[in-house]
């Protein structure tokens, strides 16, 4: 499968009009000038054979240097050295959503109908509706431009000298104790975080919403009414673990949602991070970063949903013994 | 006294932007201790609203429920929310209809037994799992302590029935509500868990609501019989006088339904005539008289009102079968 989508990503790059030559040239380029650079970077070889000499050096762990975005470097260090800092968001990111998007769809369905229940209905279709750059400008303009509370760009302020453990700079200041480093880490990533969480927030909200209502229609809720038991024994084991059960399956494939909206926020915030890295190397056409990323980008995807496939066993236990 | 005494209880169901519908309208009955009190009728007549008001479980906007509910002298009705949670699953017990979608998949039936004893017993987790497994036991599933940690899934039916009945009757109430507890399950398995109620109720003096449209079910197992038309009763009697002379043209017609072994091949079925979904309401006339072959004119003109014929028996009808002829349907 990892095959197949190496060539379809390997073919749809080389699809696309403009090449490295004439990005990295620019106007000014001349015919020769553009033909040498091509040449240089072998991109004068027919199309299979390039496929296969990438093919070969990918699978010895060599995915090719940079050619725009971080000209000369190896992409699998400038993959590493970014995938932290994408990881740190989009964790953050999924826990605001999920730690927000839980109880606020619970407590709508609960008052299914009233002024809070049609409120936060309709934020979320706000939510999923405005496009991810644009509240992300929005947020960017208030917060950082307008009020001054948070930083508008970057992972960390210039003027900390913060010591490097893992690259998970938050984590970093703990491991290291260096305090202010990690808070500054953590301010920093707030923003972004936000505008990348409103998605899949607003999603997870509406599944937790309709699957609570769902549940409370159930037989067996009512058989749990009918022992007396209290409301909130009735509410966490007998409500709550059959609603999350369509939940987990929607936070799953919202994690894998979560790269394409990280592209767009990172690239606003300027967040050094992977998804900062896709954009950079769509506008300069810089094929070998391009590949890997695409390609890693998938396989994580294909993981995660692994994970979720696997994590809903321990959930419901209809499946496990199947 | 009574340990249940239902008076007038209706029940009606409002919606806004439509006609309010009276699902149950005036219906009384009383339930002695350890008394087997049946309520039948067809789909749609009332009998499940009637047990789910009594146990405090329609839900509270959108349904009126009036009258009262008399349980050991107090009215359920007027019970707290509170007050009522803690009776519920103590004093009432419930067994409802469809034993795979009344218990909760995901959870193991062990707990959704012994939750109930450490809410109502203040059983500590443990002693409450010994406890469970002497309940299942009882019921008679088969090594008890292994199914406590099995899931719903991994039960028969009739399995999952006596699991529901073990949970309802955990606290040993003194009135049991089964809602057609039989009915999804195989004709086997059927007696078997009419049995084990029978069996239950005897030796723990538990007084027993059975609300069935099943009249075989009625015949094993009831005292007192209610027969309930479109959300009113309008038969009541004690189990053998209604057998054995059925006086409202609806039980006669209920009862003549029924396919008889000793009836010759080739005679027809006799089916009562239409649905309670064509029925008129109780405000004038007789619900049943569409329906009924022994209507006239001052039924679908006048609503008949309870009379009490003698014996006990109650009747609410204008031209109820003779004796003579309603002796005929279960002697013949």
């Amino acid at each position: 499968m990892v095959l197949v989508l190496s060539l379809l990503v390997f073919a749809w790059l080389r699809a696309l009009p403009g090449g490295p030559a004439s990005a990295l040239l620019g106007d000014r380029g001349t015919e020769e000038s553009r033909a040498a650079l091509s040449k240089q970077l072998g991109l004068d070889q027919p199309i299979f054979v390039q496929y296969f000499r990438f093919l070969g050096r990918a699978l010895t762990g060599n995915f090719g240097n940079s050619t725009g975005v971080q000209p000369g470097d190896s992409v699998v260090d400038i993959f590493l050295q970014r995938f932290p800092a994408t990881i740190e968001l989009s964790v953050l990111a999924i826990l605001i959503a999920i730690a927000v998007g839980i109880p606020l769809g619970y407590l709508a369905a609960r008052r299914r109908g009233g002024l809070f229940d049609n409120f936060s209905v309709g934020a979320s279709l706000i939510g999923v509706a405005v496009p991810v750059f644009f509240l992300a400008y929005l947020l960017k303009y208030v917060f950082a431009t307008k009020l001054g509370w948070l930083p508008s760009l970057g992972r960390q302020a210039g003027d900390i000298d913060a010591t490097r453990v893992t690259g998970f700079f938050v984590l970093d200041g703990i491991l290291t104790q260096e305090w202010d480093a990690a808070w500054d880490a953590f301010v920093h990533l707030l923003l972004p975080a936000v505008a990348l969480a409103t998605i899949p927030f607003a999603v997870i909200f509406r599944i937790t919403r309709a699957a609570v209502l769902d549940v409370l229609n159930e037989d067996y809720v009512r058989t749990a009414e009918s022992k007396g038991l209290l409301g909130t024994v009735i509410r966490r084991r007998h409500v709550l673990r059959n609603a999350m059960l369509p939940v987990v399956t929607t936070i799953g494939l919202q994690i894998g949602a979560l790269l394409a909206g990280a592209v767009l926020t990172e690239k606003v915030f300027g967040f050094s991070g992977v998804g900062e890295a896709l954009a950079l190397g769509f506008e300069r056409r810089d094929y070998p970063v391009l590949q890997m990323f695409i390609l890693v980008a998938a396989i994580v995807y294909v993981l995660v949903n692994l994970l979720v496939d696997l994590s809903y066993a321990l959930v419901d236990p209809r499946i496990r013994t199947r | 006294m009574a340990l249940l005494e239902v008076r007038d209880l209706s029940v009606v169901f409002e919606r806004k932007g439509e006609q309010p519908f009276t699902a149950v309208d005036k219906v009384s009955f009383d339930v002695e201790p350890g008394q087997t009190v049946g309520l039948v009728g067809e789909s749609g007549c009332g009998k499940s609203v009637t047990s789910l008001a009594i146990m405090g479980l329609l839900p509270r906007r959108g349904a009126k429920v009036s009258g009262s509910v008399r349980f050991e002298g107090a009215n359920l009705l007027d019970l707290s929310d509170k007050e009522m949670r803690d009776r519920r699953g103590r004093d009432l017990g419930m067994v409802f209809q469809d034993p795979l979608t009344s218990l909760n998949p995901v959870i193991p039936i062990g707990l959704q037994v012994t939750e109930v004893l450490e809410r109502h017993r203040d059983m500590p987790r443990k002693k409450a799992m010994v406890e469970a497994a002497e309940l299942l036991d009882k019921v008679g599933i088969p090594d008890p302590t292994r199914r406590l940690s099995e899931y719903p899934h991994q039960l028969s039916g009739g399995m999952r029935q006596r699991a529901l009945i073990a949970i309802a009757l955990a606290c040993r109430p003194r009135l049991l509500i089964a809602d057609e507890p039989t009915t999804a399950l195989d004709v086997t398995i059927q007696a078997q868990i009419l049995a084990l109620l029978k069996e239950l109720v005897r030796d723990m003096g538990t007084a027993l609501v059975m609300i069935t449209h099943d009249l075989g079910v009625v015949a094993g197992l009831c005292d007192e019989v209610n027969v309930l038309y479109a959300g009113r009763v309008v038969e009541k009697a004690q189990r053998h006088e209604l057998f054995g002379q059925p006086r409202h043209p609806y039980t006669y017609g209920l009862l003549s339904s029924i396919p008889r072994l000793d009836a010759p091949r080739g005679e027809k079925l006799v089916p009562i005539k239409g649905s309670v979904a064509d029925n008129i309401p109780w405000t004038q006339g007789c619900a049943f008289a569409p329906r009924c072959p022994n209507a006239l004119d001052v039924c679908v003109n006048v609503t008949p009102a309870q009379e009490d014929i003698g014996g006990g028996r109650l009747l609410r009808c204008h031209n109820p079968v003779r004796p003579e002829v309603a002796e005929e349907v279960t002697t013949a």
